[in-house]
């Protein structure tokens, strides 16, 4: 007789591993999962929840999310983004460093890890930045940073200019076997842009950038990485001109995978009309068709990760004339619920969505999370995936509120969310 | 004056693109008339009697705040005029405070611009007066076109169904926006003319045509309309130099031969002369209505000012 701390029976278990949809009941003991199935013995001590039909997946581990420490912590501090990602059913989340100042050396990672600890309850695992001042000159301590627990070596939404200096960074993470999480982006074209060119775009007036610099930002990349056999992750794909090339890549047996962000993939350029800064991102919101191509890609699994990108701003810094508005949105809370959006409209399949959220992020970082196996980190999310309400931004337990989804229905709602087996999240509504 | 029936609904001008064509003719039909007015000798009326209009202009303008002074004055408003100091961070939150301080004293219009697209429909949305955009980045500058309408049919007897070339720096021109929308709800074919540095692709979508070359941009245009080059555009970064620039698209009369005999030349103003316009022939009175511009421009916004304060009125009185 298994000796469960917790059994969780009634449930749609979602497996992205062996892309099933099962009926049954998973048994959870010493924070891992025990076992799963039809008949799992369910008469012992444990904690019994009866999940009602409800879907259990792996918990989502989210590349790309920005906490305001150090630096901005009235924008988020671990504490709200942890409570944010719990109740979005996150529960990893993997950190920039574009902080104030960046996280560009080991004591600062180290301070880091130290509040991360102190504060969160999810799990938060720091990427570190790819050179000092995140100002692409001079390569980080990348050893140094490895050490104290960086998973991945990133300058966010800047990219490394100098083609010399990022390829010896690529040589360099490469001998340190590190993972290089690269920003796609011609940098020069994009200068200032705020919207993709188009004629929507020109009639407001803003400084547009072509949706080509996406594929030019990418092609350079992918040569230095092809160069230099390094592990490199494209943040964010958003064009349909960027696939052939990530394709092409993937052909020639380069070691790269790439990633979109929910908001690319559920809205379009049109959103910005009125000039909403709530919808301004980097890069910017997509045409149309530049979306379902992006979405295609993740269906083909040639975008391989979904991540929020979540990016607090506080009112004063989006109330502003739509260039001058800082870019960014916050979507821990809403990443899920966004993402079932693809399920519903787009005929996305859960194991497939969860394969992008959960298993694959997990796997490029190697934390052995994201799974529906016995062994995995019993880290999960209990959903009702059909269950429709409308999203009021107050309500977000984000400091920050800069979400472009306020006011829309959104159908799915997170129920429960555990890390390690331990309930962190339970939606009393 | 006459008065006459009409129908005006709008709270604020932001721009040309939400207008329906009826509320354009609308204010021509009434700026006609204080046109009219503006040339005799007693230029007042009581439109606005009591009632406080401000412009608050946050970028350097001589011609446009004069002229929507004049237009409130001449109303019978007590007009001020609000320079607000612009550095490059910050604008923003000048804007929305400045905007909340004014918004306590009660004004009843609030004439605004700002050198970024979309800073005025921000403000409109955080004031209870009505707003005039008097120019907004590179978005949108109604009342431009709205002049521009009326001196074309003034000079042509009509305002639809003309060739209208627009010649110069599109990209950074608010005014091309206006017009080009503004002349389009009207019927009229546009063209668009200039170097492609200055005319993003994306303009040939927006139902304009696009030459690249004035011989063929111009012939047998009815309307020719020269935009500004501004100076840090000239040398370098978006054509080569101010006389390669003048020798391509500069208008002179060797140029506007291939157009209709009878086009006109306009200009917003201010002019370089020499770089995107001849000097002798922006002085030609047979071709050239620049003046007839800045007039028109007056009285267009006198209708304006006038239409949204009785608009206001209307629903204040019905709240």
């Amino acid at each position: 007789m298994a000796d469960f701390d917790l059994v969780l029976s009634n449930a749609l278990l979602v497996n992205p591993e062996l892309d099933s949809i099962v009926e049954g009941t998973l048994a959870v003991s010493d924070g891992r999962i025990a076992a799963m199935g039809k008949d799992v013995p369910t008469d012992s001590g444990a904690l019994q929840i009866d999940c009602a039909g409800a879907c259990l997946a792996p918990g989502i581990v989210d590349i790309g999310v920005k906490i305001g420490e150090p630096g901005e912590r009235h924008k988020e501090s671990f504490g709200s983004a942890a409570r944010a990602a719990a109740a979005g059913g996150v529960t990893t989340i993997v950190t920039r460093p574009d902080t104030t100042p960046p996280i560009d050396n080991p004591e600062t990672l180290q301070f880091f890890q130290q509040r991360a600890r102190a504060a969160a309850k999810v799990r938060i695992k720091p990427m570190a930045a790819l050179t000092k001042e995140r100002a692409g000159s001079e390569m980080t301590e990348i050893n140094l940073l490895l050490d104290v627990g960086a998973v991945a070596f990133s300058d966010c939404d800047s990219p490394v200019r100098d083609g010399k200096v990022m390829s010896r960074c690529l040589s360099y993470c490469s001998q340190h076997g590190a993972l290089v999480i690269g920003h796609p982006q011609e940098p020069d074209l994009s200068r200032h842009a705020c919207a993709t060119a188009g004629p929507f775009a020109v009639l407001m007036g803003i400084p547009t950038v072509s949706s080509q610099a996406e594929m030019m930002g990418l092609e350079r990349d992918l040569a230095l990485v092809a160069m230099t056999q390094a592990r490199y992750h494209a943040d964010q794909i958003t064009t349909a001109a960027a696939l052939p090339v990530l394709e092409r890549y993937l052909d020639n047996g380069c070691n790269v995978t790439a990633g979109t962000s929910i908001h690319h993939l559920t809205l379009n350029e049109f959103d910005i009309a009125g000039y909403r800064t709530f919808y301004k991102v980097k890069p910017p919101l997509r045409a149309e068709s530049d979306r379902q191509a992006t979405v295609d890609a993740l269906a083909r699994g040639l975008i391989s990760v979904i991540s929020s990108m979540h990016t607090p701003q506080d009112e004063e810094s989006k109330r502003l004339p739509f260039e001058s508005a800082a870019s960014g949105a916050v979507a821990l809370e809403t990443l899920l619920p966004a993402a079932l959006r693809l399920h519903h409209t787009d005929g996305l399949g859960l194991p497939t969505l969860f394969r992008a959220l959960s298993l694959n992020p997990s796997r490029l970082l190697e934390l052995g999370t994201g799974r529906l196996s016995p062994g995995a980190p019993a880290d999960l999310v209990l959903f009702d995936p059909d269950k429709p309400y409308t999203l009021d931004r107050t309500k977000l337990h984000s400091k920050s509120r800069n979400t472009p989804f306020d006011g829309q229905v959104l159908q799915g709602q997170v129920l429960r969310t555990f890390r390690a087996g331990q309930e962190i999240f339970r939606n009393d509504t | 004056m006459r008065f006459r029936s009409m129908t005006f609904s709008a709270r604020h001008l932001l721009g040309i693109e939400s207008m329906p064509a009826a509320d354009i003719l609308t204010i021509l039909d009434l700026a006609d008339s204080y046109a009219e007015l503006n040339r005799g000798q007693f230029k007042r009326t009581s439109i606005l009697e009591g009632m406080t209009q401000i412009n608050m202009f946050f970028e350097n303008s001589t011609r446009t705040q004069a002229s929507f002074e004049l237009a409130g004055k001449r109303l019978g408003a007590d007009v001020m005029n609000l320079h607000v100091a612009t550095s490059s961070v910050g604008k923003g939150e000048t804007l929305i405070d400045t905007a909340m301080t004014l918004n306590a004293m009660r004004p009843d219009l609030l004439v605004v611009r700002h050198p970024m697209s979309g800073a005025v429909n921000l403000l409109a949305q955080k004031v209870d007066c009505a707003v005039v955009n008097a120019g907004d980045g590179r978005h949108e500058h109604p009342t431009q076109a709205l002049l521009d309408a009326l001196t074309i049919r003034r000079s042509t007897g009509r305002v639809s169904g003309l060739t209208v070339a627009i010649c110069g720096d599109i990209q950074h021109s608010r005014v091309a926006r206006s017009n080009l929308l503004l002349l389009s709800k009207m019927q009229n074919r546009v063209r668009l003319v200039g170097p492609r540095t200055l005319i993003p692709d994306a303009f040939g979508e927006l139902g304009a045509d696009i030459f690249h070359d004035m011989e063929s941009g111009l012939k047998d245009v009815d309307i020719v309309m020269m935009l500004r080059l501004q100076e840090e555009r000239m040398s370098g970064a978006f054509v080569p130099s101010l006389r390669e620039y003048f020798h391509l698209f500069g208008l002179d009369s060797e140029k506007l031969a291939v157009a209709n005999p009878a086009a006109i030349v306009m200009h917003p103003g201010p002019m370089n002369r020499g770089v995107e316009i001849d000097g002798t022939l922006a002085d030609d009175i047979n071709r050239s209505v620049i003046s007839s511009q800045v007039e028109m421009g007056v009285a267009v916004r006198m209708a304006v000012l006038h239409l949204l304060t009785t608009a206001s009125t209307r629903s204040e009185l019905t709240d």
